[in-house]
């Protein structure tokens, strides 16, 4: 008894609780319930079967491929992102800096629109490109470069405060017994920042899979070649399909679930490393 | 390090280079074309495009979806980090992880999530429809679908803050008898107060921006349950490029009013740390 008050001196804890819960059970909880109980009621043979439908295996290979490729692109260009706007200084870098930030704030319709005229053979990237025969709106190059779009804050966030605390010494101590940039790079820096990297290509990769908003508009969701799977579940829903949409979403969600953890895995690893462990 | 080479140099600027190079083409040169594309065809169908009688019914459905999720959020978000960061309790970790899931799902299962809560194969159903209401394929459906793609948003920028803060502050004022109000207004506050705005202001981008999750419960009936993004598909897929991107550059100025807005929080919230 005296242990509990000494523990709750602060005032609020059964409202702030009780707030807490309903409010989450209402938005999140209830919710969820009834997909689990939808499920439930399904039988393991029609899941299996909805997807393996070749459609559906086709759109999964979209999905992964393209989003894996994005977040690799990402991944390189956010180390170097984060690199040049925490190691150099230069004109308008507080505003590069706020750009980064750009995809969470523009709705990814307006993204997809935008990008899809841009890359569109009449569009000014798309025509010049065209030159040489390369198609990008209405192909899975075009599904990558909207994923890329999607997922630039990830790594450059998640990188960018490893780099700032990183201690320079080792690099100077390293340069001055003559190791060369390339080995600095690799042999001091980047183990430093490795997890932040994976963390950031993880968190993206994840929202690149669910992507859908700018993706449509420049995918041109062809069968087997250009429609990824949350279009497909789309799809299911509009004709009221929702055994199939829901067991299409189990997979999704599984591996939404298994990057989730992978990178709280590797996060409490960055924590220590930040925390200076 | 500080000495800088020939090479090092160079290589400064070949990768300050490659940055902006990408940062343009990725970034930047879509909102140009947003603009370019809006103002194609002359001021006057810009006009008629953004003033038409569906876009402003759009953006009053965005607008309220867009209020109606920062309210809950902003409650939820200073019950939840205020419960999970002053106090110990079992299962904290479990709880943290259930209030990050709605931004784990994609938008589309969440849509499927609230239509199979809602609609018409769910056992509550029936009892929603005695009452006459609808929630998919109707405006309830889309507010409901905006809150929880917002979900963590606000308490996702609370809890850390109030994490490195500690409770001993509370905990003195409450032994000197201070009542909860004063508390959270005359010490918790004045520390979440940059963090919290920021969380709002991010709440808000991507309440006005989702496009996924209310798609699905929207059944896009014009001037009914039309918010704005699903305005700019409707146009697009009909062709009506220049009426699609007016539409958007409505969007996209939001978007920017945004990044400075959140530019400015941040820059503030430094210096007051």
């Amino acid at each position: 008894m005296r242990k509990k008050a000494n523990k709750r001196v602060i005032p609020f804890f059964g409202l702030s609780m009780g707030v807490t819960l309903t409010i989450l059970s209402l938005v999140v909880l209830i919710p969820l319930a009834s997909l689990v109980i939808f499920t439930a009621q399904m039988s393991w043979s029609d899941i299996v079967a909805t997807i393996t439908r070749d459609r559906v295996i086709a759109s999964f290979e979209v999905s992964f491929l393209t989003s894996f490729i994005a977040s690799a692109i990402n991944a390189v260009m956010g180390v170097v992102l984060a690199w040049v706007l925490v190691r150099y200084d230069f004109p308008f870098k507080r505003l590069l800096d706020g750009m980064i930030e750009l995809p969470f704030a523009l709705p990814t319709a307006v993204a997809g629109i935008a990008l899809t005229s841009l890359t569109a053979n009449t569009g000014l990237i798309g025509s010049f490109f065209d030159k040489f025969g390369i198609q990008i709106a209405y192909t899975r190059v075009g599904i990558t470069v909207a994923l890329v779009f999607i997922g630039i804050p990830f790594v450059v966030r998640t990188v960018q405060p490893v780099l700032e605390k990183l201690d320079s010494t080792y690099e100077e101590a390293a340069g001055v017994l003559g190791a060369s940039r390339i080995k600095i790079f690799w042999k001091i820096i980047f183990p430093e920042i490795r997890p932040a990297v994976f963390t950031g290509f993880g968190l993206a990769f994840g929202r690149c899979l669910g992507e859908y908003g700018s993706v449509v508009f420049i995918a041109g969701n062809k069968p087997y070649e250009t429609e990824i799977t949350p279009l497909i579940i789309m799809s299911e829903l509009q004709e009221y399909d929702y055994s199939s949409a829901t067991a299409i979403a189990l997979v999704m969600l599984l591996a939404a679930f298994l990057i989730l953890f992978g990178v709280n895995i590797i996060q409490a690893r960055n924590t220590k490393i930040l925390k200076g462990g | 390090m500080h000495e800088e080479t020939k090479g090092s140099k160079l290589l400064k600027w070949f990768l300050i280079g490659i940055s902006a190079l990408f940062i343009f083409l990725m970034l930047v040169l879509p909102l140009i074309t947003v603009i370019v594309e809006a103002f194609k065809s002359g001021i006057e169908t810009y006009w008629e495009a953004v003033s038409d009688d569906y876009t402003i019914k759009a953006v009053l459905l965005t607008i309220e979806a867009t209020l109606c999720a920062v309210l809950i959020n902003t409650v939820f978000g200073l019950f939840a980090s205020w419960a999970i960061t002053k106090f110990h309790f079992k299962g904290k970790k479990l709880l943290t992880t259930l209030i990050d899931i709605p931004v784990t799902v994609s938008p589309i299962i969440a849509g499927l999530i609230f239509v199979l809560t809602y609609g018409r194969q769910s056992i509550i159903y029936p009892a929603l429809q005695d009452m006459g209401i609808q929630v998919v394929f109707a405006v309830p459906g889309i507010v409901l679908a905006t809150i929880f793609v917002t979900f963590p948003f606000i308490s996702r920028e609370l809890i850390p803050v109030l994490e490195a803060q500690g409770t001993d502050e509370e905990e003195a004022a409450a032994l000197m008898g201070a009542g909860g109000f004063t508390i959270f207004r005359k010490i918790t506050f004045p520390h979440i107060k940059w963090a919290f705005l920021y969380g709002i202001v991010l709440c808000a981008a991507r309440a006005m921006g989702e496009f996924g999750a209310v798609s699905v419960l929207s059944g896009h009936l014009r001037g009914k349950t039309n918010t704005l993004p699903l305005h700019v598909e409707i146009l697009f897929n009909e062709f009506k490029y220049v009426p699609a991107f007016a539409v958007s550059s409505i969007l996209v100025m939001l978007a920017v009013i945004i990044l400075i807005i959140r530019s400015v929080v941040e820059y503030r919230g430094k210096k007051a740390a």
